[in-house]
């Protein structure tokens, strides 16, 4: 178990002075958990890894590993591995020595550090590729080996940071399915830093989504889907129509928030519409037909419509639908 | 096109090196087999005699007799040559991973910094080393001064005196070659290697050195070489008292006039040179490093 109590992260740089990556963070990650921090660039999420990692300390608050404060322990007397962006396999060595780093460091016996690399190899898939370099292998292969190299020592937290990001759409499709294997086979807490929203729902068990230093919702993939907690998270995982509540007639609420799958589209005349406009843009693309609809003060919704077929053309009028459940108001 | 376009590119380069180094590497081979005359010149016929010279003195009576004279001179030139590039690379190795570690502006400051002392010409950086370690000199004036001695410290005209002046001519050609080479490597592989349980020295042992080796390699080359045949050091901060190869070889061009065995002696360095080379190449594979 992973707990972040108050942390602080503040950078000082020459020429920018005092940049304040982490506000009073805190979290629990539990264990055999597949746990992803998730949020655009600079929200802080790699710093988060790191602090746990070990290469970068808080400026305040604590972090504890399985009940244990790492305040001032260095990465290599943690048991927790990274697997890093760039992969950073040793080039002078071959994928088995790679993957037998940790062991060697761990003082592991010859006989032993030989069973495990060959059970890792074939943990990722890579029999027969022990004894080629690095630089020979793909971006895919050169990835499983950074994790297999990260999973031999047997870490009790594995960290992933963006590691998916350097493949191509169809080998990260691939991955995260692999990942997810491991995760499940290895019984090890698993914490990934990724930008890329969907990447995260498809895999984590809970998402932290973290934006300019703080963590502002952490829950259960299909949780933040359906209720998130404020505007960014709603537009951030998924689309979402973000609608002032002053538009609904509803003075006191700031924004209310509908997916556009949950919205429909009807005529004009229809009675008992939530509100009114008129379609900017049609896009048809197979099952589902796109609705872009201008709202009377300016405002764009999108709607998502199942075997509509394009009924409505740009300029008509239409009224807009949605069920009350699909619906939720936001503070902020 | 493509093979005619290398070979005038190339061309310059080629000839170049067979006008100022084969051509005389050549002249030096030929008159070492030759025979100084009386003229200061070299005659023939053809004679080993020069290469005789370096293991045999003649005798009164013109016989010859065994004397390690000359090897043990190109002994102790070995052994200032090996120490110097060793002691190169123990201050080389630190300063440039320090320099690698630092922010790119830093960085330029301090390769400056490294290179500067190319700007000032050897002969007069060297002898700036005679003025500090003589015996009214900057370091014994000053502890005379403060009272630590009475009589002045024999810094200069000894191995040590020679070999600090070596080491202070080459460790920059220590420092930048291993500087190019760290600086190519990822500085996430020291954090994924202290990540996999390595701490510092192993970090060191089974990161840096390895991935600082081509460097090593190729700044231990411009070292030695040099350094087995330099003759400014010795001269100016050994006193010309105890004879290194370089100012013995000189010192036949010049002084004893005896150009044969100059060159035989000459003939000797670069083929010890070129052997090196040809180990380390053949255990290190020179041939992937870029200075």
């Amino acid at each position: 178990m992973i707990e972040v109590r108050h942390v602080s992260k503040v950078f000082t740089t020459m020429d920018i002075g005092t940049v304040t990556a982490l506000a009073e963070v805190s979290l629990t990650i539990n264990d055999n958990e597949f746990f992803t921090l998730l949020g655009p660039s600079g929200c802080g999420k790699t710093t988060l890894l790191r602090l746990i990692g070990g290469f970068e300390t808080p400026s305040t608050g604590e972090i504890r590993i399985d009940g244990v404060d790492v305040a001032g322990l260095p990465p290599h007397k943690r048991r927790v591995n990274t697997v890093f962006q760039s992969y950073a396999l040793f080039p002078h060595l071959t994928i088995t020595q790679n993957i037998a780093f940790g062991l060697e460091m761990l003082k592991w016996s010859k006989a032993d550090i030989d069973v495990r690399v060959k059970e890792m190899l074939s943990l990722v898939r890579l029999e027969g590729y022990g004894e080629r370099n690095a630089a020979q292998l793909s971006g895919g292969q050169q990835q499983r080996v950074a994790l297999a190299r990260a999973l031999a020592p047997r870490p009790s937290v594995l960290l992933l940071d963006e590691p998916l990001s350097a493949l191509d759409l169809k080998l990260r499709k691939g991955m995260q399915v692999e990942l997810k294997r491991l995760q499940r086979e290895t019984g090890i807490t698993f914490v990934l830093v990724t930008h890329d929203q969907e990447e995260a729902l498809a895999m984590s068990d809970r998402i932290a989504v973290m934006s300019a230093g703080h963590v502002l919702q952490i829950g259960r993939p299909e949780d933040i889907y359906d209720d998130p907690n404020c505007c960014f998270v709603a537009d951030f995982i998924g689309e979402a129509n973000l609608i002032p509540g002053a538009l609904l007639g509803r003075a006191n609420v700031n924004i209310v928030t509908i997916r556009p799958e949950r919205v429909t589209v009807g005529p004009g005349d229809a009675p008992a519409a939530r509100i009114a406009g008129t379609v900017s843009e049609v896009t048809f693309i197979g099952p589902d037909t796109l609705y872009d609809i201008g709202l009377k003060d300016g405002t764009r919704m999108r709607a998502r419509v199942r075997g509509d077929r394009g009924r409505f053309r740009a300029e008509e009028p239409v009224t807009v639908h949605w069920p009350d459940e699909a619906e939720r108001e936001l503070a902020s | 096109m493509n093979m005619k376009r290398t070979l005038f590119l190339i061309l310059p380069a080629v000839l170049f090196i067979s006008v100022f180094m084969l051509i005389p590497l050549m002249i030096a081979l030929v008159y070492s087999f030759m025979t100084s005359d009386s003229y200061g010149g070299v005659t023939g016929p053809a004679t080993f005699d020069a290469y005789i010279q370096l293991l045999y003195q003649q005798d009164f009576d013109g016989s010859l007799i065994f004397s390690t004279d000359y090897l043990f001179i190109i002994l102790r030139s070995v052994v200032l040559a090996v120490a110097t590039t060793v002691l190169c690379l123990a201050i080389g190795l630190p300063v440039a991973w320090h320099i690698v570690c630092q922010s790119a502006s830093r960085r330029k400051f301090l390769l400056f910094l490294v290179t500067m002392p190319f700007w000032i010409n050897t002969l007069i950086r060297t002898y700036c080393w005679v003025l500090i370690l003589r015996d009214q000199g900057l370091i014994n004036m000053t502890l005379r001064n403060l009272g630590a001695i009475v009589d002045p410290l024999p810094l200069l005209y000894n191995d040590g005196s020679i070999l600090l002046g070596l080491v202070y001519t080459f460790v920059p050609f220590m420092v930048l070659p291993i500087y190019s080479t760290l600086e190519r490597v990822d500085t996430r592989l020291i954090e994924a290697a202290h990540d996999l349980y390595a701490g510092r020295w192993q970090v060191f042992r089974r990161v840096i050195w390895p991935l600082a080796k081509p460097g090593v390699v190729a700044g231990a080359i411009l070292i030695f070489a040099p350094a087995l045949g330099s003759f400014l050091a010795p001269d100016l901060l050994g006193g010309g008292k105890k004879l290194l190869i370089g100012s013995l070889i000189q010192m036949q061009f010049t002084s004893s006039r005896n150009w044969a065995f100059g060159s035989a002696l000459a003939v000797l360095v670069t083929a010890t040179v070129i052997l090196t080379l040809i180990v380390s190449s053949r255990r290190n594979k020179v041939g992937e490093v870029r200075i």
